[in-house]
């Protein structure tokens, strides 16, 4: 195959969001000068930290019209990514549903084995051009630490790695791998020990550490302009896999599908077509044991409007506020809040969400295994799972495009845990 | 003229820097905690800032977060907080009290009933660490109700921001000393006292300065230029552990009787 790499920002059409909808659309206009998406998202920080967020989105904005920009970040994502990344028709898998054709977006197929690489590989050249020699990030099931530690070792930059106790646990093999590439893995003892508590530590050490520090935060939440950029490093993923669709098949998929834990693999996929009205979105989330029995990560779909980690969006907490313990087979979703701009997409009506349990998740994993040949993350299981759902109410000639956003290499020891497997 | 104004207002006519401990609500123990809140006002306090718990505070040092999850524990939200305040006012009806956390348990709780159960029960201001400027309309509700919102100052402000903040700043302004978390650093009193003078210039209310001030010695310092002083992690370090109401006692006094004297010589 043979696709270019598609113009960093692409143009999208104003049309008719959905036929819920009267009013017309053009969700390429979001999020606003304040980071605002509808009612979701801005800038819920502390004092100290308006400054250095201003510095960020001034030089952000600036960045993502600067030709020299786009043009190292293309390169970049070209001979050092790897992309583009194909799509692929699977064949087998969608014989065995018996439904519309599953197609999937082979984010598994970049460097470092996720779709995390293209946000990092970003905010690396922000991080560069801003003259910041040491960057942070906080990561859950750690691909995001290793695409943080990754482009870090090929900058030469100094990179701490911020990851809650139990992650450390769940995830050995990424804690290593961040280790090799030279970063230095803090656990968080605090709150939970999972992810959110991750992203307050670092955010500590940024308001300590201002005048030195880039933080990559891995995804489409925080504090505007992350939302933003995070989104458009990622956006990445639905350009190519719009031009491949039309290219290859002549025409869009009937429905898309991704997993979504903040949600950045989602958007990446979605945002390119958020403005084709006739293409359905549905977002996958982690429902753990059930949302029933409230061991789930499911925010949009279980929870309500509050405001985390530096933005508005739906959170996943008590009547006091407290924001709520998670659970998810994978750590990669196990989060209890969501990118604002998936919010905004919900209450517009745009995209569906709905929760896959971990045994879904789990049968998912292991019928693309036998099928295809591909060992998914979990994270991405539950993409597969709902892709297999869709498919299966489809007629044939329907097309399901799902984000594989990553490989299952990292989680061989959990399922053989889970399986009872000694390895 | 509001509880805090006229607070501020005596303290200058007295000649006086004003103490503001910090303590976070439920801790030590939900049961003593008007107890505490009067142990404060005794050992020399003018105005309490009262924590409300919350499960991600991203702006605190591991001290004020282990105080917040202890009290998680033991069940402590907005409604328990009110109604110590609201205990705290049958006795005391001169101290202001102020409110800081962060914004999740309020727009939890709902702006407006919150703004109605807070006045109700005597609370004054509210300190939201996560609601800036830029996002405070939600706030409106709470401000039409009367309570003042207080308003932090970093080292990182710029210069223009700085001046509206001064501008809109209700109660005293907040100049928080250091960029950092709470309980953190050594303080550099030589520039923040340059930066609270410039403030002070151009504020329409009094300067308050925490973040790193932990006894007697970093509170004199601070008390040469600032209207009052703002003392948190020290003391909740302090009091933690402690289980009856006169051994929180004795703590408070113990911690804030040498600062109280040492603001008093300066």
């Amino acid at each position: 195959m043979d696709v270019e790499v598609v113009p960093f920002r692409a143009q999208g059409a104003l049309l008719h969001a959905n036929d819920s909808m009267s009013k017309i659309v053009d969700f390429n206009a979001y999020p606003d000068a304040h980071g605002r998406f509808g009612n979701y998202g801005g800038s819920y920080v502390a004092e100290t930290l308006m400054a250095p967020l201003a510095e960020l989105t001034e030089a952000y904005l600036r960045l993502r019209d600067d030709p020299d920009f786009i043009a190292e970040l293309d390169r970049d994502l070209k001979h050092y990514v790897g992309r583009p990344s194909p799509i692929y028709h699977a064949e087998r898998l969608s014989q065995h549903v018996g439904g519309a054709r599953i197609l999937f977006k082979r984010e598994d197929l970049n460097h470092t084995g996720a779709h995390k690489i293209n946000n990092t590989v970003g905010q690396a050249l922000v991080a560069k051009r801003m003259g910041k020699p040491r960057i942070i990030a906080e990561t859950g099931a750690g691909q995001h630490g290793v695409a943080s530690a990754t482009v870090a070792a090929r900058l030469g930059l100094k990179c701490v790695v911020y990851m809650g106790a139990v992650d450390i646990e769940r995830q050995k093999i990424n804690v290593y791998r961040m280790k090799l590439l030279g970063a230095e893995v803090v656990p968080v003892t605090s709150g939970s020990k999972t992810l959110k508590d991750a992203l307050n530590e670092a955010m500590r050490d940024w308001v300590t550490n201002v005048a030195d520090t880039f933080y990559i935060i891995g995804t489409v939440a925080g504090p505007h302009p992350y939302p933003l950029m995070v989104r458009d490093f990622n956006a990445i993923v639905g350009r190519e896999a719009r031009a491949q669709m039309l290219e290859q098949y002549g025409r869009l998929p009937d429905v898309l599908t991704a997993c979504v834990g903040g949600g950045s693999n989602a958007i990446g996929l979605f945002h390119a077509f958020l403005n084709d009205a006739d293409v359905r979105i549905v977002g996958a989330e982690a429902a753990g044991e059930g949302i029933a029995t409230g061991h789930h990560a499911a925010s949009l779909a279980a929870g309500r409007p509050g405001v985390l980690h530096g933005n508005r969006t739906y959170v996943l907490c008590d009547d006091n506020g407290q924001i709520t313990e998670t659970h998810s087979i994978s750590a990669g979703l196990d989060y209890p809040g969501v990118g604002p701009e998936h919010a905004f997409l919900k209450d517009a009506g745009r995209a569906d969400y709905v929760g896959v349990t971990d045994d879904e998740a789990m049968e998912a994993f292991h019928l693309l295994a036998r099928t295809e040949g591909i060992l998914a993350a979990l994270e991405s299981s539950h993409a597969v799972a709902q892709a297999i759902k869709l498919a299966r109410e489809m007629p044939k000639d329907g097309i399901v495009l799902c984000n594989l956003s990553g490989r299952g290499d990292k989680d061989v020891h959990t399922i053989a845990a889970r399986e009872g497997v000694e390895v | 003229m509001s509880r805090i104004d006229r607070r501020f207002a005596a303290l200058k006519a007295a000649g006086r820097t004003g103490l503001i401990p910090f303590v976070t609500a439920g801790d030590p123990s939900p049961e003593h905690m008007v107890a505490l809140m009067h142990a404060l006002v005794d050992a020399g306090a003018d105005l309490i800032e009262l924590g409300v718990p919350f499960s991600d505070p991203m702006a605190d040092g591991p001290v004020i977060q282990h105080a917040s999850e202890r009290a998680i524990e033991k069940g402590v939200g907005l409604n328990e907080v009110l109604s110590w305040v609201a205990a705290f006012r049958q006795r005391d009806a001169e101290t202001p009290i102020v409110l800081m956390g962060y914004l999740n348990p309020v727009e939890i709780h709902g702006y407006v009933r919150f703004a109605q159960e807070a006045v109700r029960a005597g609370v004054d201001g509210v300190l939201l660490v996560d609601c800036p400027l830029e996002e405070s309309a939600v706030l409106q509700p709470l401000r039409d109700a009367g309570l003042q919102q207080i308003l932090l100052a970093a080292p990182t402000t710029a210069p223009a921001r700085m001046a509206q903040l001064c501008g809109s700043a209700e109660g005293f302004l907040y100049y928080v000393s250091f960029a950092g978390i709470t309980g953190a650093a050594h303080l550099s009193t030589g520039d923040i006292a340059a930066r609270v003078a410039d403030i002070r210039a151009h504020a329409k209310t009094p300067v308050a300065v925490g973040f790193g001030i932990r006894d007697a010695a970093s509170a004199k310092a601070i008390a040469a230029f600032a209207d009052a002083v703002v003392i948190g992690s020290a003391l909740v370090e302090r009091l933690a552990g402690a289980t009856d109401a006169e051994e929180i006692t004795v703590r408070v006094r113990a911690f804030l009787a040498p600062i109280r004297t040492a603001l008093d010589a300066h």
